[in-house]
């Protein structure tokens, strides 16, 4: 209807626009023309703002696509299945990814995203006018639904990389095969069922649906290790609409129970290992079958009819039996993962689900059919601790992947999406670690950085030349030195032609900053070659070259840390019940201060571009605190205390006059505090670490020549 | 009129507003969610039910059992019920295994793994060299199956690994043509494609070369980790392309990728004698350009490395890139990667399609650095725990076999995927992750002291094991000093030991005397059940250390729980002029061991120590009753790689002997022995996995001039060197 009404509309717009030119052609000196004249124009142009939207579109050569409208599932249009048409050909089971899958088809949409098409909704009925497709399904309803609202969605089939039908193939007995085959080969993309996603959870009798469907991949749930078709077919797990009522959202739930068996009708050999365990352990099985009475949320307990409420009664065991069945599917794995129970997976050759992408290892106890008689053995052989790990996996993983059809749903794609552009798949850690597991720390390599690279000094001045000038000079006799890089910070005044620096073996590079912020101190400026960076105010001139040096040996056993002189602690205090800053010689160190410190150049690239930004804005702007926010984000990602270097605590240098140094003020104290205490806020936690040790030479302080120490200058506070 | 028109205009333009905006409208109303829960759900679950009887041996049929082994088909768990030992055939005579495989059965003798006893092995391995079945190749063995069929235990390959790096031959390298029937052996297989590798049975290894070394092995050579990484080129590669035939095309088309810039595709038609007969148009200019560049700088000097296939899937490359730090970037299609049924090669390649070959600058392009830096270092991690030698590869197919056995407790990915690697890290220790050293930080408070009694000193109230005994005590964090008696002497009864707390236990093991009738000096690295806590304080009899001493290198090892943490330093190095490892208790500038007569370390290193030390080290150790601290050090810094820490000044930990009175500490051959040992260890590790450090940990104020009072470890000044 709507579509009709544009086409008019735009019929109409194109009859004003001639008719304002036939104005224009037969146009008289007449006033009343002249206004008729502009009416038209301005009613034309109306119109044309009006229907720009439309017009765009359907003037275009290409067609319009609308995203499919799942409100007809109400009355769905009827298809007829054509009178001669065949049935879809046998599947292909030599199918890969490579040579199966039409990559070509894929990343026509200008993201990097498998772009997915969902058939238009119908009814297939066959020749008599009977339905050839069954009823579509609540859950294949959501499923459709989840797609068609995703990311991968497209309404334009021509873009499209991946095709889903609108037929309901999830429960394969409600199904006629055959016609579904044949409404499966009538699908105007079919082409022998390339690039088609077929789901299917609950596998028939046969004719098999999966035996004839091209090379459609197929997201099945009744997969072994024979059937399916590695990196190819997706296994899902079988969706049961009651595991909602056994969810469970918290590991620490108590549980008296070992071990649940509650499938129904389990093999007699099953059933037959499990009594004898039952005898040998105490009953610490609990074995569950049907009720005399029929229905599927009641379970009895075989020998004594005692009945549970199903799956409910899972949430009462730590570990849930998932035995093979007549199909490779089962429901209780769902309704026990939900029920946060640990699943014992005694199922021969089964594929898990999602076992692309999913390390079951971390979830799932696996016992082969042959060994069931060990059972008891391996499940007491847990370890508590285990347990509880397992427990916490559990719970995130389901939620995040089997909570919901339109989780199953999604995630299909996402293991479609993986392979399609592999560059940017998920990695095992982002897939299956809860974010506490996660090492975040990018320099995670244990290793000691090699000596000969050297390090770049960097020092942030503002216009004490003098003294800067002396630490160049102080600096260029350690021997890593590799080059100086001077940020000169006062926009109001040049710094010094490079003429008057002093003269020093190694090279200086003077960089201006636009503007006078404490953040250009971490900026990551190309000129910094070297891994190592020592960051040093102008007025710390009081470091000897077998200082530094010695401070670069032990950041190069340490490279993932802040090693360096001026050291602070954190502490809290019970009194206004905040995080406070302390200057103190304490025991203990939490923070080294930028002020003399080395770090690996990755910090200042994270401090540039991945600080939380209103840490950096506070730090612009209260010119304040940049070194506690860098201790912060370093501790942060590595979980790591910094290293104090040798004794050194007084950096106040002597011919400075107080009144320019920022650390001078009492009132700073009192604002330092606050950044410790704001920074912890808006990092959620506090990260800062306090250690009672720090870095000496070996032979720091002992009775030996000092000709024979290697860093024999090492001065004291 | 006028007014006529301005109503008509008024008019047209609300019709239109309302049409616009109405329409909208509607549009938006039609989108109001269905209820999805009206419609029926896809099962009726009272309806079902959930098992039936099932066949059990659906699969196993004699004929198709070599495409269709499964691990519950085709292997005999009950031969690995006890122990995980690996049978080696006796070397049959007049034969030689390739040098490939001559190392490959050495690392397997010499190995924890090994046994000489057939019945008492879970798997079998062949003497006869099965890695080249190419039989145009020199190192391929004719009659392989009647050699096969004459062995005793072959059974029709049950419980067999067989190691292969080459099957198939010209022209169409048929993956599974091994010229020889395997039956239920399991495949431990270069290059092998998702569509052959049998599902949780045959395992694929690395291609590797010739000269891959048998043990130890070089270290990556990402020793920097600069940000952002900036190398000559984006992407190289250098190699020989084959114009025709199977696996050619990738090859043939990469010229299209070469820049001359930053994108260095070169390839050569030269292989073989008779290259010239198949070459194509673009050969000589291909030849021309493939002389400009060299393979090592290439390899050094980019960022990424294209690893297109071969003939077969896997090539050399891939481990030489992998040493070089160079992210792969694989042209591979269906290669399964080696060790990827525990390896997530996601995080350290980068999958690319033969079909999409164009595509690759533009997708490593969009590469940030941030990832390239995570990529590079897992290269290495990778490299480092499973690649680098032979007897990573085989320990790694083992263990990744040993993982299947149906009672063992299963490592998941992140002990594979994570520093220090499943390699040396034992399930059969715990269950859980938390129980291992290689945790940031540990939380727990306690220790147990294990002093390791050797000379069986008379115990009096002066003596320095009653002093070390009470000053221990006195600690807050020790939970329990186990003494270890291993000596002739009787221990001293319990009323002649010092009065310790009541929370403290004092326990006293004597060790059992081995078949010499000396007891062995291992144990004092065994894991005795009686030590529950993680931290173990190690001392010998006659130790000085303070309570403030302990307490204080109690708090740095917490902070350091995965190396040993102590007080005497020593170190070593290389004589030059003799070829040799040295060993110096000297006091230097730096020191790579310290010793485990005053040493904080993890109780996990016993439990390493000794289940999983190979048996020529104990050896070594129970030998000269010496040397067994070293052997400690040596096997932390292999796991963890990693120097030890040296706290404070203390260098002397020891009484010092009276004159005249015997310690082995002042014997000559002790020392001499120790230098020994040390080029023993290097030998059977490969390498010399010991590393130096240029700092020691003092506490924060440590003779700071600062007064007294402010310092929490003011008596350990006192102490001196």
């Amino acid at each position: 209807m709507l579509s009709s009404l544009k086409k008019k509309m735009t019929i109409r717009s194109r009859d004003r626009i001639l008719g304002g030119f036939t104005a224009l052609n037969s146009s008289t000196i007449s006033q009343k023309r002249y206004k008729h004249f502009f009416l038209g124009v301005l009613i034309t142009s109306a119109i044309i703002v009006f229907s720009l939207p439309f017009i765009n579109f359907s003037s275009n050569e290409t067609k319009t696509f609308h995203k499919i409208d799942l409100n007809l599932i109400a009355n769905l249009p009827k298809v007829k299945l054509k009178a001669n048409n065949e049935e879809t050909s046998p599947t292909d089971t030599k199918c890969t990814h490579w040579d199966c899958f039409n990559i070509y088809r894929c990343g026509h949409t200008g993201h990097e995203r498998i772009a997915v098409y969902v058939y238009p909704l119908a009814r297939y009925v066959d020749e008599n006018g009977a339905s050839a497709t069954p009823q579509v399904s609540k859950e294949y309803y959501d499923l459709i639904n989840a797609i068609v609202n995703s990311k991968y969605y497209t309404a334009n089939p021509e873009e499209a990389c991946l095709f889903i039908p609108f037929i309901d193939t999830l429960n394969e007995d409600q199904l006629n095969v055959n016609l579904t085959w044949r409404a499966l080969n009538q699908l105007p993309m079919w082409s022998n069922g390339e690039n088609h996603l077929i789901f299917n959870m609950i596998s028939g009798k046969s004719p098999i649906l999966s035996t004839q469907l091209g090379k459609a991949l197929v997201a099945g749930a009744d997969f072994d290790t024979y059937t399916i078709r590695k990196k190819y077919d997706i296994s899902i797990p079988v969706f049961s609409p009651v595991a909602k009522f056994a969810y469970i959202n918290n590991t620490s739930h108590f549980r008296n129970i070992k071990v649940v068996s509650s499938q129904i009708n389990i093999d007699l050999y099953f059933m037959d290992e499990l009594r004898n365990l039952n005898k040998k352990f105490n009953d610490q099985i609990l074995l569950l079958d049907q009720c005399n009475e029929k229905g599927y949320q009641k379970r009895c307990e075989v020998n004594t009819e005692n009945q549970f409420r199903y799956p409910q009664i899972l949430k009462k065991s730590t570990f849930c039996l998932v035995f093979r069945g007549q199909r490779m599917g089962q429901f209780v794995l769902l309704e026990a993962m939900a029920s946060n129970c640990l699943p014992v997976i005694i199922m021969d050759g089964h594929v898990m689900p999602f076992e692309d992408i999913i390390d079951w290892k971390r979830i799932a106890i696996f016992i082969m059919e042959s060994h069931l008689h060990t059972l008891m053995d391996v499940v007491n052989g847990i370890s508590e601790n285990k347990i509880e790990e397992m427990k916490k996996c559990l719970l995130a993983i389901y939620d995040r992947y089997f909570s919901s059809i339109e989780k199953i749903a999604l995630n299909s794609l996402e293991i479609i999406q993986d392979r399609v552009f592999p560059h940017l798949a998920r990695s095992y850690d982002e897939l299956n670690m809860l974010p506490s597991e996660i090492n975040y720390n990018p320099l995670h390599f244990p290793t000691t950085a090699p000596r000969s690279l050297g390090f770049t000094a960097l020092i942030l001045t503002y216009d004490r030349i003098q003294s800067l000038f002396t630490l160049i000079q102080r600096l260029s006799k350690v021997p890593s030195l590799m080059k100086i890089v001077v940020v000169w910070n006062n926009q109001k005044k040049d710094p010094p032609p490079m003429s008057q620096f002093p003269k020093i073996q190694k090279s200086i590079n003077v960089i201006k900053t636009k503007a006078n912020k404490l953040s250009n101190r971490f900026y990551p400026y190309k000129e910094i070659e070297t891994e190592a960076v020592l960051h040093i105010d102008d007025d710390i001139v009081m470091l000897t070259s077998d200082e530094v040096e010695f401070a670069y040996e032990v950041w190069r056993e340490f490279p993932d840390r802040i090693v360096g002189f001026p050291s602070r602690t954190h502490l809290w205090d019970n009194v206004t019940n905040s995080w406070k800053y302390e200057s103190e010689w304490l025991n203990e160190i939490s923070m080294v201060l930028t002020g003399a410190a080395f770090l690996h150049k990755y910090w200042s690239y994270l401090y540039t571009y991945s600080l939380p930004s209103n840490v950096k804005n506070w730090v612009d702007d209260n010119m304040n605190c940049e070194d506690i926010a860098m201790n912060f984000l370093v501790a942060n990602m590595t979980n790591k205390p910094p290293i104090k270097v040798t004794p050194r605590k007084k950096f106040k240098c002597p011919e400075c006059i107080n009144n320019e140094m920022l650390s001078a003020d009492i009132g700073h104290m009192v604002a330092r505090s606050q950044c410790v205490d704001r920074f912890a806020k808006i990092f959620g936690r506090m990260p800062l670490k306090s250690v009672e040790f720090r870095a000496d030479p070996v032979l720091f302080k002992d009775a030996f020549p000092e000709k024979l120490k290697r860093f024999n200058d090492i001065g004291s506070l | 009129m006028q007014a006529k028109r301005r109503y008509l205009l008024v008019f047209v333009v609300a019709f239109l507003t309302i049409w616009y905006f109405g329409g909208y409208h509607f549009r938006h109303k039609s989108s109001v969610p269905f209820d999805s829960s009206q419609l029926p759900s896809y099962i009726n679950l009272d309806n079902i039910q959930t098992g039936f009887t099932i066949d059990r041996n659906r699969y196993v049929t004699q004929n198709d059992a070599k495409a269709l082994c499964r691990m519950e088909t085709c292997f005999d768990f009950s031969k690995c019920e006890k122990n995980f030992k690996v049978y080696v055939y006796p070397q049959e005579e007049n034969s030689t295994p390739s040098p490939s495989y001559v190392k490959l059965l050495n690392v397997l003798l010499e190995s924890r793994y090994y046994t000489s006893d057939p019945k008492e092995a879970c798997l079998f391995v062949l003497s006869i060299d099965t890695l080249d079945r190419d039989h145009l190749s020199n190192d391929y063995v004719r009659n392989l199956q009647s050699k096969i069929q004459r062995l005793p235990y072959w059974n029709d390959g049950l419980n067999h690994v067989i190691f292969n790096l080459y099957s198939g031959t010209w022209p169409n390298y048929t993956e599974n043509n091994l010229d020889f029937d395997y039956g239920k052996a399991i495949l431990a297989k270069a290059s092998m494609s998702d569509d052959h590798i049998r599902t949780g049975f045959d395992i694929s290894i690395p291609l590797f070369h010739k000269i891959h070394p048998e043990k130890g092995g070089d270290p990556g050579s990402n020793s920097a980790n600069s940000y952002p990484l900036e190398k000559t080129y984006l992407l190289g590669f250098k190699g020989k392309r084959y114009v025709h035939g199977i696996g050619s095309d990738t090859r043939n088309s990469l010229y299209h990728l070469h820049n001359q810039n930053d994108i260095i595709m070169v390839t050569t038609c030269k292989h073989g004698k008779s290259w010239k007969d198949m070459k194509d148009e673009r050969c000589e200019e291909d030849n021309q350009e493939y002389d400009r560049y060299d393979y090592e700088t290439l390899l050094q000097n980019s960022t990424f490395c294209l690893v297109p296939r071969g003939r077969r899937l896997g090539s050399f490359r891939f481990l030489e890139t992998l040493q070089a730090s160079c992210i792969p970037v694989l042209l591979s299609n269906g290669w399964n990667l080696p060790f990827a049924e525990v390896i997530d090669w996601y995080k350290a390649v980068i999958w690319a399609d033969e079909r999409l070959l164009l595509q690759v600058p533009h997708m490593i392009r969009s590469i940030p650095h941030s990832k390239i830096l995570e990529l590079r270092q897992q290269t290495q991690v990778l490299w480092d725990r499973y690649f680098s030698s032979i007897e990573k590869i085989v320990y790694t197919t083992l263990e990744i076999l040993r993982d299947r056995l149906p009672k063992n407790l299963k490592r998941d990915g992140t002990v594979w995927n994570y520093f220090p690697g499943a390699l040396v890290t034992l399930p059969n220790f715990s269950d859980s992750l938390e129980n291992f050293p290689f945790h940031v930080e540990s939380k727990k408070n306690k220790f147990t002291a294990v002093i390791y009694c050797q000379l069986g000193i008379p115990l009096t109230p002066t003596s320095t094991l009653f002093r070390l005994v009470t000053y221990i005590s006195r600690s807050k964090n020790v939970s329990k000093i186990l003494i270890v008696w291993s000596n002739d002497k009787r221990p001293p009864s319990r009323n002649r030991w010092p009065n310790v707390p009541v929370h403290i236990h004092l326990h006293i093991i004597l060790t059992e005397n081995n078949m010499d009738g000396k007891s062995s000096i291992s144990q004092r690295f065994y894991p005795h059940k009686e030590i529950e806590t993680d931290t173990v304080l190690s001392l010998d009899e006659d130790t000085i250390l303070t309570t403030e001493e302990i307490d204080f290198a109690f708090v740095v090892w917490k902070q350091f729980p995965d190396r040993i943490v102590g007080y005497p330093g020593r170190s070593h190095y290389w004589d030059d002029s003799k070829s040799t490892w040295g060993y110096t208790s000297k006091w230097t500038n730096d020191y790579s061991i310290v010793l485990t007569g005053a040493a904080f370390y993890h109780r996990y290193y016993n439990y390493l120590y000794t289940e999983w030390l190979s048996p020529l080290l104990h050896k070594t150790v129970e030998q000269s009753q010496n040397c067994e601290d070293i052997l400690m050090n040596f096997l932390v810094s292999h796991v963890t790689r990693r120097p030890p820490l040296k706290i404070t000044q203390r260098k002397q930990y020891k009484q010092q002997p009276t004159i005249g009175s015997w310690s082995p500490w002042n014997d000559p051959d002790h020392f001499i022995q120790r230098q020994t040992c040390l080029n023993t260890f290097a030998a059977v590790f490969g390498y010399m996995p010991l590393l130096r450090s240029n700092l020691r940990l003092d506490p924060v104020l440590f003779k700071d001039s600062v007064s007294n009072k402010r310092k929490k470890y003011r008596k350990i000044e006192l102490v001196g060197s």
